[in-house]
């Protein structure tokens, strides 16, 4: 493999016997209460039992970007534990014991990064001292050594187990004395460890939120608008209430807002394909709603006619960029657009929860706990003391499992039951009828080139969709490297509901900077990657207030994606090379692709090179290298296949036959993925290395075939 | 009304209208959770189980046609030694990022190793093209596939050595 990542078999049995721990508690962690057993627990997130079992905390949520694994890793290696035999549990949503319990921005590992280490280092110093106690020796004299403390004059070695007892009963040191090892040192971070879950997952042990049973559980669907917002004028209660295995049928009465519950029909069964069959009884007729009669045809034409009105507002102006227009050698101009998109974890969207005695118990996949339990004691009434929420790993994330629609609306059905825990599961089509989908956009951009190619005017007019508008970060290069700059907004209004998708803003902002930058250095003659080598270091010399974008870490990712992608080298015929590069949520990342075009212009991406900085440190090598790996593939599909399309304020995907992702036979045979160690903190891989995939296969394919892609997905078969 | 299956070499009792796909059956009946609901249509693979040796979307066979029929789940392939080398090679390799695709994935993996000991790329692609990863774990896929099929093959070789 490219990635040279292939742990050894004794490391599959080692993973084997700590997940095989981990997996037994998330079937029962709110009963597994390691706490309560004696030992030593410095803080929330060790614990040391007499009998030498280590546990870990892990405390946030896992949605495949490796967390459940990375985040422990950063303890472990303080604590000098032996990784192997360290038990991983998932802690509970509790953002006041615990910090932050979000999964989102890429911020778990640079959040985690200090504290995490410090969490470990505490114990591990506590564990010295304990030793030096028995053994009556100063502590600077002991070392410790996967599990033990080791005093090297004398031989003398002791498990931590056996000094947990003693170590509990001595102060926590104070933490401007806690020495953090030296990196060089580090025999955990920085090597590649398998998902500590992994042995659970391939076995089909129950882990996931959809996997949650609890004794007399019963099984809900919930029937809402197709139309977002609109409320319910009927439905045949009686016909799906005498459909086999249905309990009950409810109308709850909800509001407009999609992030809470909204008007519609649960269907409570015995199983969830009884409750799912009798759902389609209800025959349930809908008011029109705030979304009625949009559509995205409908924004599209909107927003064609705001580029011709002047922009409603403006995110960076520099110089004169319509004076320069004037004075300019040539001008180009273009417009892009690219279009709402579902996120589509594979697990549809689904929680359990039990109500009973004013009490709320969640059982939830959730990026984001804490704003689920506000969501229910907004809209139910509860306190945040009476709502308990268990965190499941979650089949995919995206930034899907941010909001929290489904959590409240599985307790406000809980409330319905008589007590008894209700698991509430969406189907695949009301997942992909009821997102909040990454917003469409439409840009249109106008350049200046001087007699010498030289980029010295830029308009970008970005239109966005509703309240949120067009997302536009002031501080993106190329702002600050144009002399003459106008970064303008508008936005289409609609109520389609929107929210963030991986990388938010840069997956699609990139693609049209990154390709209209490629335009734009066609028309200058110049080579792609030697015109924004050449940007780049005009933005180095203009540093922007705040800074934002480090332009010589895109620099070094840029220079070094050119030389290990061999850019500039023969292509065969209908094979192209492309090239991006995309600073976001702390990483800074340059991506060539090969693809190739057929005379159907059928596309065929054959190769990706990534090239990354995210700091000086990579927490888990493997974990990180299937992250990038993923997020070009993500890209990829977003690219060349996905697309909703609205009507009369509704979604008309509704599986995964209308809105296809990217398969196997489809992948490239190799993504090579490079790093650029800077001197910078470590920081998150949710996100960073995706937004740049798919202008550099935009470019490829221009490369490969002369078509420039303005709009996604990627058609060649269009005029 | 109940059904006697057999499933992972097991006769099993499952009380649920014919009409319910095994799927729901495993999940919800059964408490068999391995399974995973993806889509409902055939389209994602989430719910590949094995059907007298053949990978199948457990989403569409209703109880009342699986009479007589061995089911392979997710719970139960790692009794095969094929199965067993495949859970083991995506460990190895680290395959999973959500993990969620990953039992189908490998349901599907086993039926090709099984019937195609030493597949070609161009055979994994096929194989394993109805079944969607939305983390895009393909290559890593390939690769436990490839690795599998390596030491299927060197085990096969030997055979033949001693055989011969």
């Amino acid at each position: 493999m490219a990635d040279g990542f292939s742990p050894s078999r004794r490391r599959f049995l080692q993973v084997s016997s700590a997940a095989g721990g981990g997996l037994l508690m998330a079937v029962t962690l709110a009963e597994a209460g390691f706490a309560a057993e004696a030992g030593f627990a410095p803080n929330v997130f060790v614990h040391i039992a007499a009998s030498g079992l280590i546990t870990i905390t892990a405390k946030g949520p896992e949605i495949g970007q490796g967390v459940k694994t990375s985040l422990p890793m950063l303890i472990a290696e303080e604590l000098d534990a032996p990784w192997g035999g360290v038990k991983i549990v998932q802690a509970d949503a509790d953002q006041a014991v615990y910090g932050g319990q979000v999964a989102g921005g890429s911020r778990s590992i640079p959040n985690a990064w200090e504290p995490m280490r410090r969490a470990g280092a505490t114990a591990r110093a506590m564990l010295v001292a304990a030793a030096a106690q028995t053994w009556k020796v100063d502590p600077a004299a002991l070392s410790t050594d996967a599990g033990q403390v080791v005093h090297a004059a004398s031989g003398r070695r002791l498990a931590y187990g056996r000094l947990a007892a003693l170590a509990a009963t001595l102060p926590v040191p104070d933490p401007a004395t806690l020495v953090l090892k030296d990196p060089k040192t580090y025999k955990i971070i920085g090597t590649p460890r398998g998902q500590v879950d992994a042995p659970a997952i391939v076995a089909g042990q129950p882990l996931f939120g959809i996997d949650v049973r609890l004794p007399g559980m019963v099984y809900a669907a919930f029937e809402k608008a197709p139309a977002y917002g609109a409320k319910l004028i009927g439905a045949d209660l009686a016909a799906a209430k005498a459909s086999p295995g249905v309990k009950d049928v409810v109308v709850l009465e909800g509001g407009s807002d999609p992030s809470t519950v909204v008007s519609g029909v649960a269907v409570i069964a015995d199983s969830w394909w009884a409750a799912q069959r009798a759902r389609k009884l209800l025959n349930a007729k809908w008011a029109a709603g705030p979304s009625a009669g949009q559509s995205t045809d409908d924004f599209a034409k909107q927003a064609a006619a705001l580029f011709d009105l002047a922009p409603q507002g403006v995110a960076r102006r520099d110089g004169d960029a319509g004076a320069a227009f004037k004075t300019a050698a040539k001008v180009v101009e273009a417009r892009y657009s690219y279009p709402f998109l579902a996120h589509t974890p594979l697990e549809p969207q689904n929680c359990t929860a039990r109500y009973r005695d004013g009490k709320y118990e969640i059982w939830a996949p959730t990026q984001n706990p804490e704003q689920g339990r506000g969501l229910i004691v907004r809209t139910l009434g509860a306190k945040p003391a009476d709502v308990t929420i268990h965190m499941m790993r979650c089949g995919g994330g995206f930034g899907r499992r941010l909001a929290n629609d489904y959590m409240v609306e599985a307790a406000a059905i809980a409330r319905m039951t008589g007590g008894a825990p209700v698991k509430l599961l969406w189907s695949r089509e009301d997942d992909m009828a009821h997102d909040f989908y990454r917003s469409g956009g439409y840009h249109g951009f106008t350049a200046g080139l001087d007699a010498a190619g030289r980029l010295i005017a830029l308009r970008h007019h970005a239109i966005g969709h509703g309240a949120r508008g067009a997302d536009v970060n002031p501080g993106e290069i190329p702002g600050r490297a144009v002399e003459n700059l106008e970064f303008v907004t508008s936005s289409v209004p609609g109520a389609t509901p929107t929210g963030p998708m991986r990388a938010p803003r840069s997956n699609g902002m990139s693609f049209v900077y990154q390709s209209f930058l490629d335009e734009v250095a066609h028309a200058a003659g110049r080579d792609p990657m030697d015109f924004r080598i050449d940007l780049l270091r005009a933005a180095e010399d203009r540093p922007s207030q705040p800074p934002t974008q480090a332009a010589a870490r895109l620099l070094a990712v840029l220079h070094k994606a050119r030389e290990v992608s061999g850019w500039g080298r023969a292509q065969p015929a209908g094979h192209g090379l492309g090239v991006a590069y995309c600073n976001s949520y702390g990483g800074y990342f340059a991506e060539v692709v090969e693809a190739s075009v057929d005379a159907a212009g059928k596309v065929r991406v054959h190769k990706v090179w990534m090239v990354g900085d995210i700091g000086r440190q990579i927490v888990n090598p493997a974990g990180a290298i299937n992250q990038c790996q993923g997020a070009a593939l993500d890209g990829i599909s977003q690219a060349l296949h996905q697309r909703i399309t609205i009507v009369d304020g509704a979604t008309v995907q509704r599986n995964f036959d209308q809105y296809p992702l990217l398969r196997m036979r489809e992948a490239p045979e190799d993504i090579e993925v490079h790093w650029v160690l800077s001197d910078n903190a470590p920081t998150g891989l949710g996100e960073p290395a995706l937004p740049p995939v798919i202008p550099a296969l935009c470019n490829a394919i221009f490369a490969a075939c002369g078509k420039r892609v303005r709009h996604l997905p990627v058609d060649l078969t269009a005029a | 009304m109940a059904y006697t299956l057999n499933i992972n070499g097991k006769a099993v009792s499952v009380d649920a209208p014919g009409d319910t796909p095994l799927l729901w059956a495993l999940r919800d009946t059964l408490g068999m959770v391995g399974t995973k609901y993806g889509c409902g249509v055939s389209s994602c693979g989430a719910c590949t189980v094995h059907l007298d040796g053949l990978p199948v979307r457990a989403c569409q066979q209703p109880l009342d046609s699986l009479a007589g029929k061995a089911i392979v789940t997710i719970e139960g392939v790692g009794a095969d030694p094929v199965g067993q080398r495949v859970q083991a090679a995506w460990v190895e390799l680290d395959v999973a990022q959500c993990g969620y695709c990953q039992p189908g994935q490998i349901m599907a993996a086993t039926a090709l190793l099984k019937s195609t000991p030493r597949p070609t790329d161009a055979q994994i692609d096929a194989a394993m093209s109805r079944n969607l990863c939305r983390c895009a774990t393909y290559l890593r896929i390939r690769a436990a596939i490839r690795s599998v099929g390596g030491i299927a093959a060197a085990a096969a070789e030997m055979t033949e050595q001693h055989d011969g």
